[in-house]
């Protein structure tokens, strides 16, 4: 059984690690601050307690004040899984570090949201629109979009 | 090893946007479907001559259809050419991907703008005469996903239609008898009038 | 003399009888070899997850049918795990052993399609995938039997199943149960050495472990590769933890692990099978569920082993009768971003062979 990691657990060990980076968590998820994600994301895949080498899907919901990325991680050979989530304001160019680095499934999937939401990634080798076309005006998931 | 690249992809995928902007711009209004055989039936009530009748018999019966399968009917009409529902029984289980080559163009899926100038392109490349037949409800009118932001609703907004055979997806039986359908159309046009 | 050669552009284009849907493929050859290549999707994205928002939790059913047409009660049954999972719904027995039934089936029949159609781009132009669409049209008989459609079933329900199945059902599967493993036998003995294919497929397009990890492959990608997770075994979901089955591996992850993989698991799928018919009990078919769903507030990922990977759907939740947002987890799209690591320094031909085995379904890429 693919056992779900506590948010408040990790959040705790990652406030040793890195202070200051957690905004919120609960028994379900954290939330980590964008400047800190990146760093936060490489101590979960190369602790070997943690060891999230998988990551399974990248999706954004848009909260009307803000957009919210989750990441949901697992792990294959301990067989737990994690969410982390990453918060970005403002509607005009919210923007996000990129974590193909780390894990290249985030490829196709940051293109995605990119071109349905509108948040860019910093950092991803190549950022454009994927599943609409080239001269196609506004993101259609956003909540403002008709 | 170098690759000087004469199109870079920014220049490809801009030519692409702007290809279906304009189509999209160009087909708010449904084609109207090519009905005047019926009107001309009506007006001049005589039989085909019997070279009509050769030449329609001849190009019905063995109707080559172009590949054309964007989604889920695209599996039914696998189905209907496949054994046990054999289309080969009509002289049609060839599916050309040559468009020179085809005669029918069986639209089994639903269309998207992005997708839209490449299956005129298909529709412009057959050579006459050609039939549309239009399959399954997102190819009449868009389906279910008639409200999205990205669906054309229905095939005849960009290529003229004959046959609509609904369902979601039609099934086999369903499709051949839309296929019959269409070959009843045939065996009415004449000569003298160009067909289209 | 030095005869200069240039690359050029190839555009394998989205209309094209073996690109399994409307894919397209900016590859630039050096004559006959693969230097660089560039997917290019969206071609069929209809906006399934915009539509969603509009729609109540039972009439997001039909737009999951469309999402892999091939695996429609999968995607079924994916999405109303999720949705009992965020709503606490509990599921009668024999609806649950209904709906493993089904999915096994649906196992089969998208396997079936899925050899069938690589081993037409290897050559053995329709002559298989024939016999495999014959046996594939015994399933959908069992499913027309049971809902009534063919392609889009819709038959899953939040709580069950929309409808029992009919008397003849349980008769029906044991006959087609008795006679299913002699025809994979006879597939298996034909294709199974054959020279032909092992010099086509063996070795080419590989896919190391790392890599599949790494861009988070699932399903028979990633057990080709070596890695043994299945998940209905890793997480279970349903009642797949009371059956007995094997989860088949490959350990060099070339297009031809790929093939055995899936011919191996349509062989566990008839295990599975086998087991549920034995022990199905009688009882309801569905739980009592309002017809307006006003579920919790709050967000769920539920996912499930579907024919073609780690299928998931991530569903958020405002109180309302529609879902604030619903999000796919698509396998095959994840799958996907391999192709060009595993496709660079093979020619045409295997190009179009690699990309076969990936089994891609590309209403399921685009959504």
């Amino acid at each position: 059984m693919t056992i779900a990691l506590s948010g408040k657990e990790i959040a705790h060990q990652m406030e040793e690690k890195f202070p200051q980076s957690i905004i919120e968590s609960s028994p379900e998820w954290l939330v980590v601050d964008r400047q800190f994600l990146l760093e936060v994301a490489a101590y979960l895949k190369k602790t070997p307690k943690l060891d999230f080498d998988y990551l399974a899907a990248i999706t954004a919901v848009d909260y009307l004040d803000y957009f919210e990325v989750n990441y949901l991680l697992t792990s294959l050979r301990r067989n737990h899984s994690l969410v982390l989530k990453a918060r970005c304001y403002g509607r005009d160019n919210p923007s996000l570090p990129s974590v193909v680095s780390l894990w290249r499934s985030a490829d196709f999937q940051e293109r995605e949201i990119y071109d349905l939401f509108g948040i860019s990634f910093e950092g991803h080798p190549n950022l454009k629109r994927i599943v609409l076309w080239d001269g196609f005006q506004g993101h259609p998931l956003r909540k403002d979009y008709l | 090893m170098e690759i000087e690249e004469v199109y870079s992809s920014e220049q490809l995928d801009r030519a692409e946007g702007e290809q279906i902007e304009a189509l999209m711009a160009r087909s708010q209004e449904p084609i109207p479907d090519p009905d005047e055989w019926l009107e001309e039936e009506l007006k001049r009530n005589i039989l085909l001559t019997s070279v009509d009748a050769m030449l329609d018999w001849a190009r019905r019966s063995s109707m080559w259809t172009v590949v054309c399968f964007p989604a889920c009917c695209a599996f039914e009409f696998i189905a209907t050419a496949a054994s046990r529902f054999d289309i080969s029984r009509f002289g049609m289980e060839i599916i050309r991907a040559s468009p020179r080559q085809a005669d029918l163009m069986i639209t089994a899926g639903t269309l998207t703008w992005k997708m839209a100038p490449q299956v005129k392109r298909i529709y412009d490349q057959m050579a006459e005469p050609k039939w549309v037949i239009a399959m399954g409800a997102c190819a009449i009118s868009g389906g279910i996903f008639r409200s999205s932001y990205s669906v054309v609703p229905g095939y005849n907004r960009i290529i003229p239609v004959d046959v609509y055979v609904p369902g979601c997806p039609p099934r086999p039986e369903a499709l051949l008898y839309g296929i019959r359908m269409l070959q009843k159309k045939i065996a009415k046009i004449s000569l003298v009038n160009q067909g289209r | 003399m030095v005869i200069k050669t240039e690359p050029f552009v190839v555009n394998i284009g989205p209309a094209h009888p073996s690109t399994h849907g409307v894919f397209r493929m900016r590859t630039t050859l050096d004559g006959e070899v693969v230097v660089d290549m560039e997917p290019v999707f969206g071609y069929l994205h209809r906006g399934i997850e915009k539509l969603a928002e509009e729609r109540t939790y039972t009439g997001c059913i039909p737009l999951t049918d469309r999402l892999d047409y091939l695996a429609s009660m999968s995607n079924n049954f994916a999405y109303v795990l999720a949705v009992e999972k965020l709503a606490g719904i509990a599921v009668p027995e024999r609806a649950e052993y209904i709906r493993v039934i089904m999915a096994e089936l649906q196992r089969i029949a998208s396997h079936l399609i899925a050899v069938g159609t690589f081993l037409n781009d290897c050559g053995a132009f329709q002559t298989p995938v024939v016999y495999m669409i014959r046996e594939r049209e015994k399933i959908l008989d069992l499913f027309e039997m049971a809902c009534g459609q063919r392609l889009t079933y819709n038959y899953m329900r939040v709580g069950g199943v929309s409808q029992d199945v009919p008397e003849e059902f349980a008769p029906a599967l044991g006959k087609f149960l008795k006679e299913m493993p002699g025809w994979i036998n006879e597939y298996d003995q034909l294709l199974k050495d054959n020279e032909i294919l092992l010099a086509r497929a063996k070795g080419v397009g590989i896919l190391s472990k790392e890599l599949a990890i790494n861009i988070a492959a699932s399903g028979p990608v990633l057990r080709a590769s070596g890695v043994k997770w299945d998940i209905r075994r890793a997480d279970p979901y349903s009642i797949y933890d009371r059956f007995n089955f094997d989860i088949p591996t490959g350990n060099a992850g070339d297009c031809y692990d790929r093939y055995r993989v899936r011919v191996e698991e349509m062989r566990q799928s008839l295990r599975i099978l086998k087991q549920a018919l034995k022990d199905l009990p009688q009882g309801e078919a569905r739980s009592e569920v309002p017809q307006r769903l006003h579920p919790p507030v709050g967000e769920v990922y539920g996912h499930i082993e579907a024919p073609r990977g780690d299928l998931g759907f991530y569903l958020v939740s405002d109180g309302s009768i529609a879902p604030y947002r619903f999000h796919v987890r698509a396998p095959t799209l994840i799958n996907l971003t391999a192709l060009r690591d595993m496709v660079v320094g093979w020619k045409v031909a295997d190009l179009i062979i690699i990309f076969g085995s990936i089994d891609i379904c590309m209403a399921e890429v685009d959504r």
